[in-house]
């Protein structure tokens, strides 16, 4: 066989070509599968979460391996435990701190409802002070339920609008935490 | 005195001898032996006791609310082990509910300060020399005491739950 | 460069410093937490620190404070057991267990040998589950991250066992007062085998990652370190208190469960710092590999349950059958069992130390007073002195090692 020589004239498209797609499906893609989750890991429910990222269920083949502990480099804020009347103003704190766009996954009964402490000092389920996206509930869930918590956020995050966070409507759920809008 | 075999006779007696007039009633429930004393001279009683005896280890310390009963409203149970000869004994101190002071034994256990503390925060006992008297366990806003009887376990602002399906 | 010049020089950073220490000659406050990737738990301490010195700390916790005290004011002796997991979740069958035997001496029970020995598995399992989970973290805080992956691996094996035998993986809700709801079955003791055969390599392997490890040494030897006298008056125990050379423990000063009747060794340290309460722990770990080994093989024939018929539910296949059975099964579920009145205080070996049940009974279907005696909460006092003069990275360290599970410091 001889070899083949292309004229350096002729403009040829080469290599892969072109792909047609949305923007919000591109963006929703990437952001899904690197989502970069900060652990709010209190009680029991923190002990299967790192079971979770153990290596048995691995929560890293789906882009979670790095754990971020700023709330500023974080997209997902995951509960998991219980959260007394004390750790409330902390939890809202580190909610705040976090940039757009952020979602919440509270993971087992206490967190998303008060669980079996329907007590004094416990609050009955995070969604009193911040919004929650996805709960998983269970006592404590198993890794096989937080990990399809995770795919339901992966879900919610993927078909995501991009004009969401920019919303009055957004802004006005926002409101009814008293949690300021971040621009 | 010299260290000598424990029994719960023999350790009662030896109490006796040293604090007659501040020991008040005996038992022995399950095979521990259980002294109540008097309230004032609990300081004095431990530190004979962790001095005299080889009774060194403080186990726990609690609260425990009886409203009925007229001027011996609260409890406080101190355990103390003796590690070498493992022999245990229940000290009792009642108050009333009007005058809610002891001594703090911090001085002789540093192991005591967060006991107390959370008996404090329970049920608000106070404890005359304890170096950080604060709620530990509960917000400091709180400004009643949660486990005393009369207050119920439920938070009393919540609306979402339904007495009526939760069975109280 | 000449001398002159290397002189002024040297002069001139002298003066910068010098000035720089008289304006910034205060010392600084730290946060170390409530949410901190470090403490595992949500703790507060405030360092005062000089540089990297630590000088002082307050710390603030009860931020994970359920109640447990006043919600076991309402509940029935059965459903106690559900609280008592989720005070050191980490080994939860060992609380589960003491609860039952708190009831049992409070109501005279005596369980079968059988019973014993079926308990003293599944609390040895149980102790290992917790000192895998502190020995792996205190290498992921010293940066050693592959020994947590290889543990936690392990420890997934011990879930299986759990869940063949109740179900549940990590609140157990194991015991009933005067025995077991069920007998190990057939794949439990195939499970538990291939355990026995498997851990040991890979618990070797960790084992030679880290104990003669020049960098962990140098990290972990001298850090927080607590003198036996200073451990004994703020009433530590367990691992810790082992690690600073008295050789206190439960199993051995007030056997229960047929401890007696099995042959280990207590390990025990001389400095109690980071090192030592790692190396118990390991040892440890060991020893309990051993008695579940003889346990398995000195297991007597026999039921798995007392006979407490007021306390113990009947079969199934007798209360539909049976009327008195019937009774018995509305009344234990229902919870409406007399107790005797009494007080007693009963403690067990805990994952961290001596973990006591004082009870108050009264008669009625709950408890008038039950007050748990919790490990963590009394030996985390000391923490404050334990790191005075140490750096932040130490504090770090010495926090891990010491295995604060926040559940049973707030309760």
């Amino acid at each position: 066989m001889g070899k083949v020589t292309l004229d350096a004239k002729v403009e040829t498209i080469d290599g892969q070509g072109f792909q047609l797609t949305r923007l919000d499906k591109v963006i929703g893609a990437a952001r899904a599968n690197s989502l970069w989750p900060l652990p709010f890991a209190t009680s029991c429910c923190g002990i299967e979460f790192m079971a979770t990222m153990g290596s048995n269920y691995d929560l890293a083949r789906f882009g979670m391996e790095r754990m971020s502990f700023s709330p500023r480099q974080a997209d997902l804020l995951i509960v998991a435990g219980t959260i007394s009347k004390k750790l409330a103003p902390v939890l809202k704190k580190v909610y705040e701190q976090m940039s757009e766009p952020r979602w919440v996954l509270s993971v087992g009964a206490c967190a998303s409802s008060g669980g079996i402490f329907d007590t004094y000092s416990v609050l009955q389920g995070i969604d009193r002070v911040i919004p929650v996206d996805v709960y998983v509930p269970g006592c404590p869930p198993r890794p096989e339920q937080i990990l399809d918590g995770i795919m339901n956020i992966h879900k919610l995050v993927s078909n995501e609008s991009l004009r969401r966070r920019n919303a009055p409507e957004y802004k006005e759920m926002l409101s009814t935490f008293n949690i300021e809008a971040n621009d | 005195m010299t260290k000598t075999e424990l029994t719960n006779d023999s350790f009662y007696n030896s109490l006796q001898e040293q604090f007659t007039s501040s020991i008040i009633s005996k038992e022995e429930p399950f095979g521990l032996v259980t002294i109540e004393v008097d309230s004032k001279k609990i300081l004095n009683i431990i530190k004979w006791v962790k001095e005299n005896t080889s009774i060194n280890y403080l186990t726990l310390i609690g609260g425990v609310h009886y409203p009925e009963s007229e001027g011996r409203e609260f409890a406080l149970v101190y355990h103390l082990h003796s590690l070498t000869e493992n022999f245990r004994i229940r000290l009792k101190a009642f108050l009333p509910k009007e005058d809610l002071k002891i001594d703090s034994i911090t001085s002789i256990f540093s192991g005591a300060d967060w006991l107390e503390r959370e008996t404090y925060d329970f049920y608000g006992i106070k404890f005359i020399g304890h170096p950080n008297l604060k709620r530990i366990l509960n917000e400091d806003s709180m400004d009643y005491f949660p486990m005393r009887r009369e207050y119920q376990l439920e938070d009393a602002t919540r609306e979402d739950k339904d007495d009526t399906y939760f069975g109280r | 460069m000449s001398k002159d010049l290397k002189k002024d020089i040297k002069e001139e950073y002298e003066m910068e410093r010098k000035s720089k220490d008289t304006i910034d000659g205060d010392l600084a406050t730290l946060n170390l937490g409530p949410t901190h990737p470090a403490t595992h738990g949500i703790f507060e301490n405030v360092l005062t620190i000089d540089g990297e010195k630590i000088l002082d700390s307050v710390q603030t916790v009860g931020y994970i404070h359920r109640a447990f005290e006043k919600i076991a004011e309402r509940r029935p002796y059965n459903q106690i057991t559900t609280l008592t997991d989720r005070l050191n979740y980490c080994s939860s069958p060992i609380n589960n267990i003491g609860w039952c035997m708190t009831m049992e001496k409070l109501i005279g029970c005596k369980v079968p040998k059988r019973v014993d020995y079926m308990r003293v598995i599944i609390m040895e399992l149980a102790r290992i589950n917790d000192h895998l989970i502190c020995n792996s973290v205190i290498g992921v805080d010293t940066g050693a991250l592959t020994g947590f992956t290889y543990l936690f691996q392990q420890r997934e094996a011990i879930y299986e066992l759990f869940e063949e035998v109740c179900g549940a993986r990590l609140t157990t809700n194991m015991c009933r007062i005067g025995g077991f709801e069920r007998d190990f079955n057939e794949t439990f003791h195939t499970k538990l085998e291939a355990f026995l055969t498997n851990f040991p390599k890979i618990f070797t392997e960790f084992d030679n990652l880290l104990s003669r490890n020049r960098i962990f040494m140098d990290r972990t030897i001298g850090t927080g370190a607590i003198s036996a006298e200073r451990a004994l008056n703020y009433s530590f125990s367990g691992p810790n208190l082992r690690a600073a050379g008295v050789d206190y423990d439960v199993r051995v000063m007030n056997p229960y469960c047929s401890y007696e009747d099995f042959d280990f060794i207590v390990p025990v340290g001389s400095n109690g710092d980071t090192y030592d309460r790692f190396q118990v722990r390991q040892e440890e770990i060991r020893q309990s590999l051993s008695i579940i080994r003889q346990a398995l093989d000195k297991m007597p024939e026999g039921k798995h349950y007392a006979d407490v018929p007021e306390f113990y539910l009947p079969p199934k296949q007798d209360v539909y059958e049976n009327m008195e059975a019937l009774i018995y099964h509305f009344k234990i579920v229902m919870g409406e069992t007399p107790v005797p009145v009494g007080e007693i205080y009963s403690s067990v070996e805990g994952g961290n130390g001596e973990l006591g049940f004082y009870l108050i009974s009264d008669g009625g279907r709950a408890p008038y007073r039950l007050q748990f005696r919790r490990p963590c909460f009394i030996y985390y006092q000391a923490y404050p002195e334990m790191i005075k003069g140490q750096t932040i990275s130490d504090a770090v360290l010495t926090l891990s090692s010491m295995n604060v599970i926040a559940g049973e410091l707030d309760a």
